[in-house]
């Protein structure tokens, strides 16, 4: 019995060793390359034979890479902006949006729940060119507004995370704040909003790096390279010079990645409840 | 017995805001009435000849004109601008109908308190009571005018293009004309073999991979969350979060990554392969390589998010059951048989169908990893790795077929939409909502 169960731990250890190896090595092989001399993708090692900074300076000062053409610093800037802008926008739409489908019963409550429900099932693709000649229309096109506009506008779509989790917040503190002659909004600011901190969390985490990591959208709406987002001049990066500005692509990704990852650590606990309260839908 | 109400009613159809002067209600009914005129003015002026143009499409392309001695290039009608405009009119028409209906609502409703005796509300009053009722609309109303003009209108905009000729090399405004064809776009690419090949042999893959995604995503998920779970496992913490990172790495980075991993010739894995003595694999290059690496890649980037679910799922199932189960003898096997297994499955169901629908449209793993790629000839501008989203991509973004794309978009959401309907209609929490509290 008891060879048995150090067997089955043996291999079980074995077999996490393996998924964590397999889970780190992609970060831990770009951290390295970010850090190699020269600009190839090959190496003979995975630690580098010559450590350089090289890579993160040149990222700082683009007129060392003129050939290239990478304004990162400008690039971090204008996905930052829009970044921080649409995740302000967004969550509060997202947010109110879910209160007044979890807290009110109204008249077309249910038609409006089901047209999300359907909205949500077209490919967002399918109605980029309609928005493409909107935005060409409003003169909108080559600026970060665009996608903030955008991406805001999209927020409320995403209600039925926030939703689930208002339903769970007990109506009895609601009832009793209105018989001490609290408004529709007081309720929501004074009683709600406290109460749903991880959600809040969250949804911001999540429309922030959305706005972060979208290449799509933002690289057909963003016509010049200085208006450029961190996805969009990465992405075309890799595409253009394959695998001949691979060390630079590695220093750049890890500065895209490490805040991120970073901010996700430090919630991890609120997105395992998003994750929970949004995968039942309803 | 005076039939205000009757009257008011009948004022406000003729015209708007003559019910509420009649009911001496002198601000909301200028306010009408000043609606009522822009409204009029508008569509007589504007929007007629914008909705007129939506059903035409244009009279006359981009064509030259004998100017004097030479021609001159004259700009013509723009198909898809006027389609635009057709439905933006389209809207503020149906605005305006519904606020002409609101208008006799108010009239009605308001002569009824004045056949009742009762004063009616003064202008402040009604906006007042107005906000108190109308709460859960007045804060939807922003959401839903971007969702209007962001979500909506893009994608009527796009169905009703499925049903056009819009697309390179032929009719792309504002050289050509764009015209109405009906069904023909969808019959093409049902019957036509260019279309149809390609339409059956993507759905085919995308369909698959569906399937293998969401299959290995989710046992690998539950199985990597059941071995850290085991008893006897220390530093649960640190394995969860060990685990986590690929799911906290910005996907485009990660997956871009990816792409130089599997390189042929200077990725390390082909390199680590050739240490070993073996040749290496086409990883990304040939087509049924590539099959498995996005499998395996999206295993990578998928199992985390399953591992943390089913995570928090084991930690919830009551402990009363084990130690019943350990009463009565049940061995470990039979404890995770009976008793873990069930509770996992019943709470995740619902996942397994939403990343289902979800996996038919990653996009993001796919054009990063592989561009759809390798290209093939059998397919008309797609690869062999190709989603019918990524397809629907290439075909709008850089091969302005955008008819086909549209039919292809139209296709996707009905696959979808089977999908999600058997499921929405089968969770609990739809049906009985206000079970909760």
């Amino acid at each position: 019995m008891k060879t048995k169960r150090s067997v089955r731990l043996f291999f079980s250890y074995l077999l996490l060793i393996l998924i964590g190896i397999a889970s780190v090595y992609p970060a831990l092989w770009t951290i390295m390359s970010s850090f190699r001399a020269g600009d190839s993708l090959f190496s003979d090692t995975f630690f580098p034979k010559h450590f350089t900074l090289k890579h993160y300076s040149d990222l700082f000062h683009p007129e060392n890479i003129a050939g290239k053409q990478v304004p990162y610093v400008k690039w971090y800037w204008n996905t930052l902006k829009i970044a921080t802008m649409s995740m302000i926008i967004g969550t509060l739409i997202q947010l109110l949006t879910a209160y007044a489908v979890s807290r009110f019963r109204f008249k077309g409550r249910k038609t409006l729940l089901s047209t999300v429900l359907v909205l949500g099932m077209f490919p967002g693709f399918m109605s980029m060119m309609a928005i493409y000649i909107f935005l060409v229309q409003l003169n909108l096109l080559d600026t970060p507004w665009a996608l903030i506009i955008v991406y805001s506008a999209g927020a409320a779509l995403g209600l039925f995370v926030a939703k689930g989790f208002f339903d769970t917040i007990p109506r009895s503190l609601e009832e009793a704040a209105t018989i001490d002659g609290a408004n529709h909004w007081q309720v929501f600011t004074k009683i709600i909003l406290p109460l749903s901190k991880p959600i809040i969390t969250y949804i911001s985490l999540m429309t922030f790096t959305g706005a972060w990591m979208d290449f799509i959208f933002a690289g057909l709406i963003l016509r010049s390279r200085d208006q450029w987002t961190l996805a969009v001049g990465l992405f075309n990066l890799v595409d253009s010079y394959s695998s001949t500005a691979f060390t630079l692509f590695a220093a750049g990704a890890v500065l895209v990645a490490v805040p991120i990852t970073i901010l996700f650590a430090f919630t991890q606990r609120f997105l395992v409840e998003g994750l929970t309260s949004g995968a039942s839908k309803g | 017995m005076n039939r205000y109400a009757r009257t008011a009613g009948w004022l406000s159809v003729l015209s708007m805001g003559l019910g509420q002067l009649y009911n001496r209600q002198w601000t909301k009914g200028v306010l009408f009435l000043l609606a009522h005129i822009t409204g009029i003015t508008l569509i007589t002026t504007v929007l007629s000849n914008h909705i007129a143009g939506f059903f035409t499409l244009g009279e006359q392309g981009q064509h030259l004109v004998k100017v004097g001695k030479i021609y001159k290039n004259i700009p013509g009608d723009h198909s898809i601008f006027m389609m635009i405009y057709g439905l933006l009119s389209m809207m503020v028409v149906l605005l305006y109908v519904f606020i002409y209906v609101m208008n006799v609502r108010d009239a009605v409703a308001n002569g009824r308190l004045r056949e009742q005796g009762l004063p009616t509300k003064t202008f402040i009053d009604s906006i007042r009571h107005g906000v108190h009722n109308n709460f859960p609309w007045l804060i939807l109303a922003i959401p839903i005018l971007g969702v209007l003009f962001f979500t909506i209108m893009p994608i009527l905009f796009m169905i009703f293009m499925a049903f056009t000729n819009y697309s390179a090399p032929e009719h792309l405004p504002p050289k050509n004309l764009v015209d109405w064809v009906g069904l023909q776009t969808f019959r093409d690419l049902f019957t036509l073999n260019v279309w149809s090949d390609t339409f059956f042999g993507v759905l085919t893959w995308t369909i698959i991979w569906a399937i293998l995604a969401t299959v290995t995503c989710y046992f690998g998920g539950i199985l990597v969350a059941l071995l850290i779970n085991q008893q006897g496992i220390k530093l649960k913490g640190l394995w969860r979060t060990l685990f986590i990172i690929p799911y906290a790495i910005p996907q485009f980075v990660s997956l871009l990554v990816m792409r130089n991993m599997l390189n042929d010739k200077f990725g390390p894995i082909n390199q680590y392969f050739r240490y070993l003595g073996l040749d290496g694999l086409p990883w990304l290059s040939d087509p049924f390589w590539a099959k498995v690496s996005v499998i395996v890649v999206n295993m990578w980037i998928g199992i985390p998010v399953t591992m943390v679910l089913v995570m928090g799922i084991l930690t919830s199932i009551p402990k009363d059951l084990y130690e019943a189960a350990e009463v009565d003898g049940a061995t470990p096997w039979i404890k995770f048989r009976n008793i873990t297994m069930p509770f996992v499955l019943f709470s995740t169901a619902p996942i397994l169908i939403t990343q289902f629908a979800g996996n038919i449209n990653n996009f993001n793993v796919i054009f990063l990893l592989t561009k759809g790629g390798p290209s093939s000839i059998d397919y008309n501008m797609a690869g062999k790795t190709d989603l019918l989203v990524t397809w629907l991509y290439k075909l709008t973004l850089e091969n302005n077929k955008y008819n086909v794309a549209s039919a292809v978009g139209i296709l996707i959401f009905l696959i979808i939409a089977s999908v999600s309907i058997f499921s929405y209609t089968r969770t609990r929490s739809y049906r009985e909502e206000d079970m909760i509290q």
